[in-house]
């Protein structure tokens, strides 16, 4: 079971109430709605770290001094080499990790004193790999866990798990136990017990791991989805077509640092390659190939196409 | 010499239908051969066919025949398939041992119980983390290691009984590039300096594109398309198949769907 859809119960709106987080400016990180009923979507809140370092108990710094800001329905990648931090940031989104030093602000609010609880009803988090978040003997009560506990029932409840198992490609595996599904299918279940929450941030831990050309199609589907109805959509990625294809932002860690951060036209520019290739990544094949021709940066093959296509008109 | 299946089928054990097959495919010493296909197109059983183990090891039952060396995979003893046959698990948790406390310990521990003498041992396992880029790892605790991590120290417990095949099911799955790379370049050197024939499971086209000789792809199964990997990973087909082109192949087809010119500068540039 997963920290980030931690039961309902655990959450105490009194223990919570009157501390300066409890409510923020637009009623964003307010109190959970009653349960039974789901209430308003919640407003999308910007998301910002304020010098946040980390170290593991171990002594591991895993995040040093990372000041980022990402606004609300911005879809960014994180990109960077295995230990670079990344996974170690996204988490410290719902409260699975605080930081060691610095503030993780939503909405300009210090989360720190905001339950776990609470968060999961903001932020969802798709782990990197499955089997740390799965439990349940059937597919649609996995998919209906994470809603339910934020007081999500009846009808409503029912449409949310029946659309997030469609949106994945496992409506027909509804009574399913989902270990006798194989390793992709996993992964796209605990995707989407995290859709079905419908929170306002969405954060996937390499989506795409493991999943063959029709899988990575269902992942980027769901990004552009999320990211149309105007919620927050961070993936962390070692697949750097995805990330220049799906992202209107991309940020490349090294050593627990941000060491690039822009759109993927700026990121995989031939400018940044010294920086990229420091940070043990290559930029996309239609970057290279763009500006081997000349043809500026293109990091997708549909830039290639237009830059081609400018070139000669 | 070479791992051979011929009309080779299997089912698992309590299943009414077969997982895999019917299938033919060779692997010769100093051979890449790549294998993709959809999600549970077979490609994970056929490692286990391949290997021997299945039905060897897990039971279940196979038809047609798997041949290592020659020799009948269902007649070896598992200590003659392991000096043959080296496989690497889709996940580095199957394959560890989870009976050492350090990474130096896991990667002795196939070596060691070859009863090889110890400088022998010592020295394979400094090459295999070596090949594997892990070296800084060997005084690490295996069961405290990240995924990436994991996966390269299982490759190097697998390089280190240098078996004449590999079996090597998505080895870069939970790599970064860097590591992908490595991993790629870690295997084409395997297979030129000690001959080993090596089947490789990959999703990443772009490593089969770089390394494979040839390369087979799977569904339902059977194998759907099968021949030198170039052509295999431009076939018009592959996509239909679950399967991602190699960048460079679906940059052609952007280019050439907005009908420009697929020019001879075009191609020098994605190469």
């Amino acid at each position: 079971m997963t920290a980030l859809r931690v039961p309902h119960r655990h959450a105490s709106p009194a223990a919570s109430a009157g501390e300066p987080a409890d409510s923020g400016p637009s009623g964003t990180v307010g109190p959970p709605p009653a349960a039974g009923r789901p209430g308003p979507a919640p407003a999308v809140p910007s998301i910002e770290f304020e010098t946040v370092s980390f170290a593991y108990p171990d002594g591991t710094r895993a995040l040093a001094e990372v000041a980022l800001r990402i606004e609300p329905g911005e879809s960014v990648a994180i990109v960077g080499q295995n230990g670079s931090g990344k996974s170690t940031l996204v988490r410290h989104l719902n409260g699975l990790l605080r930081p060691s030093s610095g503030r993780v602000l939503l909405d300009g609010w210090d989360i720190r004193p905001i339950h776990v609880a609470r968060l999961a009803g903001l932020v969802g988090l798709a782990f990197q790999n499955p089997d740390r978040q799965l439990f349940a003997g059937r597919v649609s009560v996995e998919v209906a866990f994470g809603p339910r506990n934020l007081g999500v029932c009846g009808a409503v409840l029912e449409e949310r798990v029946g659309a997030a198992m469609e949106e994945v490609g496992l409506a027909a595996e509804a009574g399913t136990n989902p270990y006798d599904l194989g390793y992709s299918r996993r992964k796209l279940l605990a995707l989407a017990s995290v859709l079905a929450m419908r929170t306002p941030i969405l954060v996937l831990d390499e989506p795409t791991t493991g999943q063959d050309a029709r899988g990575v199609a269902r992942v980027r589907a769901v990004v552009a989805a999320a990211a149309a109805e105007g919620r927050t959509v961070i993936a962390i990625t070692h697949a750097m077509e995805f990330a220049a294809e799906s992202f209107e932002r991309v940020v490349v860690m090294r050593d627990g640092r941000v060491v690039l951060d822009g759109a993927p036209d700026v990121v995989f520019a031939e400018a940044a390659w010294l920086e990229l290739r420091a940070s043990f990544l290559e930029p996309p094949a239609a970057a290279v190939a763009g500006a081997r021709l000349g043809l500026g940066s293109t990091p997708t093959a549909a830039a290639v196409v237009a830059a081609l296509g400018r070139s000669r008109g | 010499m070479a791992i051979e299946l011929a009309s080779a089928r299997y089912r698992y054990a309590g299943s009414a239908s077969a997982a895999l097959g019917p299938i033919d495919l060779r692997v010769e010493e100093g051979r890449v051969v790549g294998v993709a296909g959809a999600n549970e197109s077979g490609k994970s059983t056929l490692c286990l066919v391949a290997a021997g183990l299945a039905p060897g090891v897990i039971g279940g039952k196979r038809d047609g025949s798997v041949r290592i060396d020659g020799a009948d995979a269902a007649a070896l003893k598992p200590h003659e398939l392991a000096q043959r046959c080296g496989i690497l698990f889709q996940h580095a948790a199957t394959q560890l041992s989870h009976s050492t406390a350090t990474v130096f310990e896991e990667v002795a521990f196939g070596p060691c119980n070859l009863g090889l003498r110890i400088p022998e041992v010592v020295e394979r396992v400094w090459a295999a983390l070596r090949a594997a880029g892990v070296e800084a790892l060997a005084a690490r605790d295996p069961g405290r290691l990240s995924g990436g991590q994991a996966q390269l120290v299982a490759l190097a417990s697998v390089l280190a009984m240098r078996p004449k095949y590999l079996i090597l099911d998505e080895p870069t799955s939970e790599l970064d590039p860097a590591g992908t790379t490595l991993v790629a370049d870690a295997l084409t050197r395997v297979a030129a300096e000690t001959g080993a024939g090596i089947l490789l499971i990959e999703h990443k086209t772009d490593v089969l594109a770089r390394i494979a000789d040839e390369v087979i792809v799977l569904e339902r199964g059977a194998v759907a398309l099968s021949g030198p990997a170039a052509a295999v990973l431009a076939d018009p087909r592959l996509s239909d198949l679950g399967v991602e082109p190699p960048a460079a192949v679906r940059l052609e087809r952007a280019v050439r769907a907005a009908a420009i010119e697929w020019s001879a500068a075009l191609a020098e540039a994605v190469r």
